[in-house]
């Protein structure tokens, strides 16, 4: 029987630990417990069908760490190939009369994925097909991805997975103590994620005893609309005697296992300190259980690594400042590739409120594609807030799916047939909530009555692609009142109209509604709130805007919606300490502009900036006070009165002012030269490059930051396409100098013009010299004073 | 012989102030560098996750090498450090990802503040080892204390025994080519039983 059609009816039993036992038969620390697929089989075959004698439907195989990272292709081959073969054997030789199935098990690779680690997302992707595709050869008859701890690592799997068969797929993570995964996603999240990516099963194992998992089991249960799976370990391992012994006996196992499969749990087995004992007794304390069927869940859910934002009566705010329409500012920093300006909006956006951020980077000049999914990925390392994946190129959206670390917003597809049938299948791959404009081929319709019947169209054609209802969230479009009088109301009319009809949850991009038209907050805050009331469930909008925001938490509290009115009486104050904080810091600390820089007090700098941009030209400014500032505190620095902590709250300071002196300055003026930066290949600290860099930019120079575990090729490249007269390399570890010496042979080869510089904890003045280095910077001042010298010939 | 790996749990991580502006190469002299370490510690406190998890090892000395129980090493200076031990407790710790996840976040835009919370870091992982190694003088009796591949003429490529033979998966604790742990404020080392 097809294991998929069994478990419709029946609960299905799974194995217990493999390591356990392979241990007590002698694996000795730090051997690779899949050789034993070839040197040892009877071992494993032995425990497979005492787990098949003991009532197991599937067996895993001996395969948990089969992966190319540990072995070569032949090897890899031959011990999931054994390892199938050996678990098919035990199943025909156990006598138990159940249905019996062999999943190849895959389980974590041992590495952590970029950002936080070192290990490409693609690459993942490619080292699990590699296993899949051999299992799959095998004719195993499903594949189990078990014991994940992080959600990309998950998403890698299950992508090579289905990328590479047809097989049902069960996604088991390891939880910690706090309910969540090692880095950061709950069990809503993984239900969202496993489910929208069309797994066959969500569920737990390992980490913890079963009492420990309840909450987490609780939570998948009653999120997930497939079956829900459960193998957690006997306890944790103690020591006793010299013997190591788990903490939960078989029976009190059985016992609480039992209890949550009476609860919904419908896969259920053992992990680390299981055996077959373990197994048997739980297979006979639920045999009587009645199987009830498993109730679709109408939730719609998005997520990133870490937050889970679900759709409710309260609106979700989206942020909407990252997007270049109409921003001079945000389209230069696009041009320039200044993507720590953009970071810098997201986390302003998500500190006034915003839940989700949308990203849209399209313009004509640049490759939308490139940047879209460089724009993601360095967001997913500084904010945790879900993503809006905003733009109309399919190529661009494509990738962004392919490398958002959770289930996002897509932004959007349309009536038209052309957007549906590009968008909805990649929805369909990678997961994602969708948002769709009740306009088509015809453009806007004028009436609330058309704009449902599009949206009532887009749900048939979502379907016929296997899209669910709860995943489709509808836009019925805000045109400006100014150039039609009638254009709100039929938005409003519409947007109530189809939540109605349709039971979907609503989002409007609400700012449009006061283009043309004097005082806009007013407007638009007054229309957000009519739409809040008409049935809105998000807001694509402005959250810097204080009326947007007050206009938010007062429909909160008249709703009955924020419990002891909480959170406004938060957002007051704040909004009150904004102001007078401001008041009373330019009065009594700062004075002066170079005070502030001085002193490191960045809010301050900013506002004395601004206000001195109003009597004294820009450059006026940095030559006069920022600059002798910064030369001040360099000074006090090298003197050793202040310290590295003082020098950055300067520099951090002085960079605020220039961000206002940015704002002024016309385009492309004049800058001092390139300085190209980066970790060198297989480091990843980056804080000292960090700091170098934001004194470089300080002192004027064009910083083009490579950030961290750069190629040396991807170094040569941009020194040369920037005609980049300066390099500067920074390493921590002995074990990654190599590499920085392979950068430099390979500048000073091709690039013969750049000089570089290098530092970092391990080097010294003797080492860079030996390495071929132009110049060994002591610390991040050194350096500065370097290009000063070098600039000025 | 038992290799199991054990697990052992650190939160409500006491930091020293004083250790903190240490690791910051920083004296207290000016206000601002208080209320930035006031400020970090704030938003590291609940990141901090101490996370241990190691294993037992019968060692015995052949000539010049060392049998470890996992592996086998010439190191003159972890000899005379182990020596009248006949056990080691080999361990792996960390504090977290999440205060990675914090840092980076800095890093790009307030780098006082990702250099103070580095610092922070470090002050929480040598507390994490401290508690830890107290534990084990508790549990076995007198012990060496801690010594870590990288120390001395002890090799940093003992990392990738240590990584072989302990289950660090289960802390989130993973290395990388280079020889790289992360999260990165971790510790890996190793503490001699007196016999």
């Amino acid at each position: 029987m097809d294991i998929r059609t069994y478990l419709k009816n029946n609960i299905l039993f799974l194995d217990g630990s493999m390591g356990t036992l392979l241990q007590q038969s002698g694996l000795k620390p730090g051997e690779l417990p899949e050789r034993w697929n070839i040197t040892r089989p009877d071992v494993v075959e032995n425990i497979h069908k005492a787990y098949f004698d003991a009532g197991s439907n599937v067996v895993i195989t001996n395969t948990f760490g089969a992966n190319s990272l540990k072995y070569d292709d032949k090897e890899l081959e031959e011990v999931i190939s054994e390892g199938v073969k050996i678990a098919r054997k035990a199943s025909e030789k156990s006598n138990g009369k159940q249905e019996k199935f062999v999943a190849l098990d895959i389980g974590p690779l041992g590495k952590l994925l970029k950002p936080f680690g070192d290990l490409d997302f693609e690459k993942a992707v490619e080292i699990f097909a590699k296993t899949v595709k051999i299992g799959v050869k095998c004719n195993v008859d499903l594949v189990f991805i078990e014991t994940m701890n992080d959600s990309y690592e998950t998403k890698a799997a299950l992508l090579a997975v289905k990328e590479n068969c047809d097989l049902p797929v069960f996604v088991s993570n390891a939880y910690s103590e706090d309910s969540k995964l090692m880095t950061g996603a709950s069990p809503k999240a993984m239900v969202a994620l496993c489910e929208q990516m069309g797994a066959d099963a969500v569920g737990a194992n390992c980490s913890l005893g079963p009492k420990e998992l309840e909450s987490v089991i609780e939570e998948l249960i009653n999120y997930s609309s497939i079956p829900v799976l459960f193998k957690p370990n006997a306890g944790l391992p103690k020591a006793v005697d010299g013997k190591t012994v788990f903490d939960v006996t078989p029976e009190d196992f059985a016992k609480e296992v039992k209890k949550q499969i009476e609860n919904g749990v419908r896969i259920a087995g053992g992990c680390c300190g299981t055996t077959p004992e373990y197994i048997k007794m739980l297979v006979d304390a639920t045999k009587d259980i009645e199987v009830k069927p498993i109730e679709k869940k109408e939730k719609t859910v998005i997520t990133s690594y870490a937050k889970a934002e679900e759709f409710s009566f309260i609106p979700v705010l989206i942020g909407e400042r990252i997007n270049p329409t109409g921003k001079k500012r945000f389209k230069q920093a696009l041009v320039e590739n200044d993507i720590e300006y953009i970071l810098k909006e997201a986390v302003n956006q998500a500190d006034k409120g915003a839940d989700v951020l949308d990203v849209n980077v399209g313009l004509p000049e640049i490759d939308e594609e490139e940047m879209l999914c460089s724009v993601v990925k360095e967001l997913q390392a500084v904010v945790s807030s879900p993503l809006c994946i905003d733009t109309s190129n399919k190529n661009a959206m494509e990738k962004a799916l392919r490398i958002y670390n959770g289930v996002p917003l897509i932004n959007s597809v349309n009536g038209k047939k052309e957007t549906m049938d590009a968008v909805f299948p990649l929805a369909k791959k990678y997961g994602g909530v969708i948002i769709a404009l009740t306009l088509d081929e015809n453009g806007i319709p004028n009436t609330a009555e058309e704009r449902l019947q599009i949206a009532k169209r887009i749900l048939s054609v979502a379907n016929e692609y296997g899209i669910e209802k709860k995943n489709i969230i509808f836009d019925t479009l805000t045109m400006a009142v100014s150039a039609d009088k009638n254009a709100a109301k039929t938005t409003l009319e519409a947007l109530k109209l189809i939540k109605k009809e349709t039971g979907c949850y609503t989002v409007l991009g609400v700012s449009n509604v006061s283009f043309g038209l004097p005082c806009r907050d007013f407007l638009t805050s007054t229309f957000f709130t009519l739409a809040m009331e008409n049935g809105l469930s998000a807001a694509i909008m402005n959250p810097y805007s204080e009326k947007m925001m007050t206009a938010y938490h007062s429909y909160k509290v008249l709703h009955a919606l924020d419990e002891n009115c909480l959170s406004y009486i938060d957002f007051c104050q704040k909004t009150e300490e904004a102001q007078t904080g401001i008041k009373e810091n330019t009065e009594q600390k700062a004075n002066t502009l170079l005070y502030a820089i001085v002193k490191g007090l960045k809010e301050d700098a900013g506002i004395l900036c601004e206000k001195l941009l109003e009597s004294k030209s820009p450059l006026d400014i940095v030559n006069e006070d920022i600059i002798p500032a910064l030369d001040k505190v360099g000074k006090a620095f090298e003197e050793k009165r202040c310290f590295l902590p003082q020098l950055l709250m300067s520099a951090e300071a002085a960079k605020e002012a220039f961000e206002k002196i940015k704002e002024k300055l016309p385009e492309n003026s004049a800058k001092k030269s390139t300085v190209v930066i980066a970790t060198v290949k297989g480091d990843i600290h980056d804080i000292g490059k960090n700091i170098v860099k934001l004194l470089m930019q300080n002192y004027g120079y064009n910083v083009i930051d490579l950030g961290k575990d750069v190629e040396p090729s991807l170094i040569l490249e941009t020194v040369v396409k920037y005609n980049a007269p300066y390099a500067a390399l920074s390493a921590l570890m002995t074990t990654t100098v190599p590499a920085m010496e392979e950068t430099i042979n390979l500048l000073n080869e091709k690039a013969p013009f750049c000089k570089v510089l290098v530092g970092g904890a391990v080097l010294t003045e003797d080492y860079a010299k030996k390495i071929g280095a132009d110049k060994y910077g002591k610390d991040a001042l050194d350096s500065v004073r370097y290009l000063e010298d070098a600039e000025k010939g | 012989m038992i290799f199991t790996t054990f697990y052992k749990t650190y939160n409500e991580i006491t930091l020293d102030k004083n250790n903190i502006l240490r690791y910051m190469k920083a004296k207290d002299n000016a206000s601002q560098i208080q209320s930035l370490i006031d400020e970090c510690i704030t938003l590291s406190k609940d990141k901090l996750k101490g996370k241990v998890c190691y294993s037992v090892f019968d060692i015995s000395l052949c000539k010049d090498t060392l049998d470890l129980g996992f592996t086998k090493t010439n190191s003159k200076a972890l000899i005379n450090h182990l020596e009248n031990c006949s056990k080691i407790v080999l361990f792996a710790s960390t504090v977290g990802i999440e205060l990675d996840m914090l840092v980076t976040k800095y890093s790009a835009l307030l780098p006082s503040k990702a250099f103070c919370i580095g610092a922070i870091g470090t002050e929480a992982i040598e507390t994490v080892c401290d508690r830890f190694c107290d534990d084990i003088a508790t549990e076995y009796g007198e012990c060496t204390k801690r010594f870590s591949p990288g120390y001395s003429d002890l090799p940093l490529d003992m990392q990738e025994e240590i990584f072989s033979v302990l289950d660090t998966k289960k802390i989130g604790l993973s290395l990388s080519q280079s020889l790289l742990m992360t999260p990165k404020k971790s510790v890996t080392a190793i503490i001699g039983i007196k016999k």
